[in-house]
């Protein structure tokens, strides 16, 4: 074995090693999160469902997350799909404006929001945790969208056009179709990169707070750690599932592209 | 270069009333000029190229008659209707995309089917059409092939039928068989002649290839700098060039400078030869005045062969064998730079080694006079 | 292509119109929101509008604030440094050494533990660390420490640690695209001028990989300096950063004008760096001479 294949596998290791505790302590029989281990138990996982609070922050996540993707997408969508037409004035300044988020510190965003949010007396609600994650999520829905529009044959296009539909039937019929794999990874990102935020969450959010700033409160609490443990290992455990579908369905995909005959 | 089309070409060939007529294009893109001033009318039922080297307006001209250009000046009109305004769907064009364009999200049927509009007879009326023009184009029963499992070749007859499904008044073809390699491009230059005596539908083709021009057109429009610098049927065309550019962009031609004294003319390395007969191509104001002739007008003579042609002495530098033919360069005698000429291989014929003396016959009427002065 | 087209500039304005709109509002309308206040003074209760430098001053002279400021960007540096340090080596065993088919799997592999809460993982590197931690506990094991080691949590080390782990796919990822990128007959051509492996490394591949090493460090680099989690849950008293300091002061101390003034600074020190990596990149990578 290579130097350079050893250092990769020690540096999987150092990736992985934070992972590996979660299902040691999600399993383990004592409210002390360090060793030495206690024993086999199931009980944290049977608390969870019976922890109302936390039951709620997942149901607000998910329909947070599920309203950013689709918000994000859809703007990104417009912004992608005018960054890559004709440059007219202003285009850039415009596109700067939208990518910024990505160079600023979440932090500031967060501030920025809730200053202004309080200034016009304005209440703190779910939506205004969807206004913050929008922003941070349109530019990575942007950058992606982006690149599916650049890789889109304008010919495909025109060639709808030439065969005499209008604009709008060939957006439905061509260029929607071609660009969904782009609009599924941008939904999966922007729901991804929604669900995981904290800061923004934390300064935003009102009576209702989100996973993540329902689990910054628990992790007070040292007894309540072990069901974090549990939740984290489910959550680790559906993800993992779901982008080996990603990457299956993927790799289908590219498959049938480059197979030699689909079957007449 | 001053415009000095020919004017008998530019109108519709005889018996064909004009499909397209296009009068003072021009387009810019920004800064750059693009289309110059281009006149041209195409007959219905023509197969008409535009020929040129890359940048020349061509593609431009073509997306301009599709829609996809506006046009900047001038006017438009095709089957009798002015085209100013009216988008790409609504014209009577369809296009074969460079790339082809093939959807991939789609199969072979629903590609092909994508055009007819809904109103247009049942599922079953148009599953028919569908396999009528899969047939037409030798793909018969490819419907519910992937878009994606394609060949090169057989993506574009998708195109066509695709197009022609549709009846347009036009087939516009951009550069269709680039893409395609030598033996492919060969078969499928035969079929689309082949397709549009069939269907008799007017095919433009866009074109950087000289031979594919000449091979398939009934007329080609040859284009340089936004402008035609020649149009005309494909004979015409080399053997007439119209310009020095022309002359060198379609096929092969050996430049021999040309002195003049009184009514007669000097070239060098053949000799003397009376002004009067021999053909002009227009002044184009640039380079000193030069003989043009071909390599397949030159013939190099049998030892002791005897000849009625003028002769010319020369060595042989260099031999290029191409199976059928073979090229020689030869120094003629007096001169510097190389001719080449260009002779069929024959039983018998022997092919002369570099070093060989040779003897040339040549004629005066093969030769074209290229002149900035006169 | 169709540049100068009116129609399709028509559209363009009218499809950028409800991002920008969105962007406007939301984000350069807060944005300048911030900048005033930093010019304004918190007196109890009330916001006194009278412009003022006050908080400038304070956050610039204040030893506590100035002292969290250097440490937030000594702690980015650190971590940025150390992230892509560690990260390159990755990237480039994957990009040049692992067979093509098993490179997306390799990808794969290095990004899945951030698909679990940034929160959890931040969390279990405490535990890691912590005093009855997963390091002590095989340390003691094993007999090469008597009592547990404390110097490993609660300071600026265990914040640049867990960092240098949060962040590293975002460094990886750049640096194997460009990578990728690299034409493999440039190092042959290389080799074949007569350059040995590493001078290779250092003359070709090095050079053409900066612009994807740069975009790593700032992709780091950015949400480092503004981290707020980090710092609170492993930071301890000594390894808490800006971020914690902005937050106190607009939800504890009930004073967004300083927080405000902080914030801008962090801001402006961010961009600084930004336009400092992006000249440095123009200097270094284009053809020189």
């Amino acid at each position: 074995m290579s130097g350079l294949r050893l250092y990769a596998l020690v540096y999987l290791a150092f990736l992985y090693a934070p992972i590996a505790l979660l299902p040691i302590f999600a399993f383990n029989d004592g409210t002390v999160i360090a060793f030495p281990l206690d024993g086999f138990t199931l009980r944290w996982f049977r608390e969870l469902p019976q922890t109302p609070a936390l039951v709620a922050s997942v149901r607000t996540s998910l329909w947070i997350a599920g309203s950013t993707a689709l918000l994000s997408t859809v703007l990104g969508l417009c912004a992608a799909r005018a960054g890559t037409m004709a440059r007219f004035g202003g285009r850039d300044a415009m596109m700067g404006l939208i990518m910024l988020p990505l160079v600023l510190p979440e932090i500031i965003v967060a501030v920025a929001l809730l200053v202004v949010l309080l200034a016009l007396g304005l209440p703190l609600t779910g939506w205004t945790v969807i206004a913050g994650h929008t922003l941070i999520c349109l530019p990575f829905s942007t950058a992606i969208l982006g690149s599916a529009f650049r890789a889109l044959d304008p010919a495909l296009e025109e060639a709808g056009i030439d065969l005499g539909l209008g604009r709008a039937a060939v957006f439905l019929r061509v260029t929607l179709p071609l660009l969904m794999p782009g609009i599924i990874a941008s939904l999966l990102i922007t729901f991804t990169i929604s669900l995981d935020e904290f800061i923004i969450a934390f300064f935003l959010t009102g009576t209702e707070p989100t996973l993540p700033v329902y689990l910054w409160g628990q992790l007070r609490f040292p007894q309540k750690i072990p069901v974090v443990m549990a939740l984290g290992t489910i959550l680790l455990v559906i993800s993992v599932v779901l982008i080996t579908l990603a990457e299956i369905a993927r790799r289908r995909a590219a498959a049938r592209a480059t197979g030699i005959d689909s079957g007449a | 270069m001053p415009d000095q089309t020919n004017t008998d070409a530019e109108a519709a060939p005889a018996g064909r009333c004009p499909i397209i007529e296009l009068s003072g294009a021009h387009k810019h893109f920004g800064d750059y000029h693009a289309l110059r001033g281009i006149d041209l009318s195409v007959g219905a039922g023509e197969f008409f190229s535009l020929l040129g080297p890359s940048g020349c307006g061509k593609t431009t001209l073509l997306r301009t008659i599709a829609g996809f250009e506006a046009l900047g000046a001038g006017r438009l009109v095709i089957g009798g209707r002015d085209m100013a305004g009216v988008p790409p769907n609504r014209r009577p064009t369809n296009m074969v995309f460079q790339s082809y364009a093939i959807f991939p999200h789609l199969d072979v049927g629903q590609n092909v089917g994508f055009g007819l509009r809904r109103s247009e007879g049942s599922r079953a009326q148009k599953a028919v059409r569908i396999g009528e023009a899969l047939e037409m184009v030798g793909l018969a029963g490819y419907e519910r092939r992937g878009a994606q499992a394609l060949s090169g070749g057989q993506r574009q007859r998708v195109a066509l039928a695709r197009a022609l499904i549709l009846r347009p008044d036009v087939l516009l073809l951009d550069e269709p068989l680039s893409a395609l390699d030598k033996k492919l491009r060969e078969q499928m230059q035969a079929e689309l002649r082949r397709l549009q005596r069939q269907v008799g539908i007017t095919f433009v083709l866009v074109t950087h290839d000289q031979e594919e021009a000449l091979i398939m057109s009934d007329r080609v429009a040859v284009m340089f700098e936004g402008r035609i610098a020649q149009l005309a049927g494909p004979q015409e065309l080399y053997r007439h060039p119209a310009s020095r550019r022309v002359a060198e962009f379609i096929g092969m031609m050996n430049f021999l400078p040309v002195i003049a004294t009184g009514d007669t003319l000097e070239i060098a390395g053949l000799g003397r030869v009376p002004r009067a007969g021999l053909r002009s191509a227009a002044p184009d104001g640039q380079g000193p005045p030069e003989a043009g002739i071909r390599p397949e007008m030159f013939s190099i003579l049998y030892p002791g062969e005897q000849t009625g042609r003028r002769t010319a002495q020369g060595t042989v530098r260099e031999t290029a064998f191409y199976g059928d033919m073979t090229y020689y360069e030869v120094i003629l005698d007096g001169t510097e730079r190389p001719v080449t000429i260009s002779m069929k291989n024959m039983p018998g014929r022997m092919i002369l080694s570099p070093g060989t003396q040779a003897r040339i016959a040549w004629d005066a009427e093969s030769v074209t006079l290229f002149s900035a002065a006169w | 292509m169709a540049q100068a087209d009116p129609g399709s500039v028509r559209r363009g304005r009218a499809l950028i119109a409800a991002p920008a709109l969105y962007a406007l509002l939301l984000l350069a309308g807060p944005l300048g929101t911030i900048v005033l206040f930093s010019f304004w003074s918190q007196d109890f209760l009330a916001l006194d509008r009278s412009p003022t430098l006050g908080n400038y001053a304070e956050a610039l002279r204040e030893p506590l604030y100035r002292e969290l400021m250097l440490r937030s960007l000594a702690i980015a540096m650190a971590v940025t440094v150390t992230t892509v340090l560690l990260a390159f080596p990755v990237a480039y065993f994957v990009s040049f050494k692992v067979a093509p088919a098993r490179k997306a799997l390799w990808l794969f592999l290095i990004t899945i533990p951030f698909w679990t809460s940034y929160l959890v993982r931040v969390f279990l590197w405490k535990v890691i660390l912590g005093f009855n931690g997963v390091v002590n506990a095989s340390l003691l094991g094993a007999g090469i420490i008597d009592a547990p080691l404390t110097f490993i949590l609660y300071n600026p080390v265990s914040v640049v640690i867990t960092l240098t782990h949060a962040f590293a796919p975002f460094a990886i990822l750049p640096i194997y695209v460009a990578l990728e990128r690299i034409d493999h007959s440039l190092i042959e051509a290389s080799r074949d001028l007569g350059e040995s492996r590493a001078s290779t490394f250092r003359r070709v591949t090095l050079p053409l990989a900066l612009p994807g090493v740069m975009a790593a460090a700032l992709i780091v680099f950015i949400p480092v300096i503004g981290d707020y989690v980090t710092p609170r849950l492993v930071g301890g008293p000594s390894g808490l950063m800006i971020a914690n300091m902005i937050q106190t002061q607009f939800l504890k101390l009930n004073n967004a004008p300083l927080g405000a003034a902080l914030a801008v600074l962090a801001m402006l020190i961010v961009t600084a760096i930004a336009l400092v990596a992006g000249l440095a990149l123009r200097r270094f990578s284009g053809p020189r001479g």
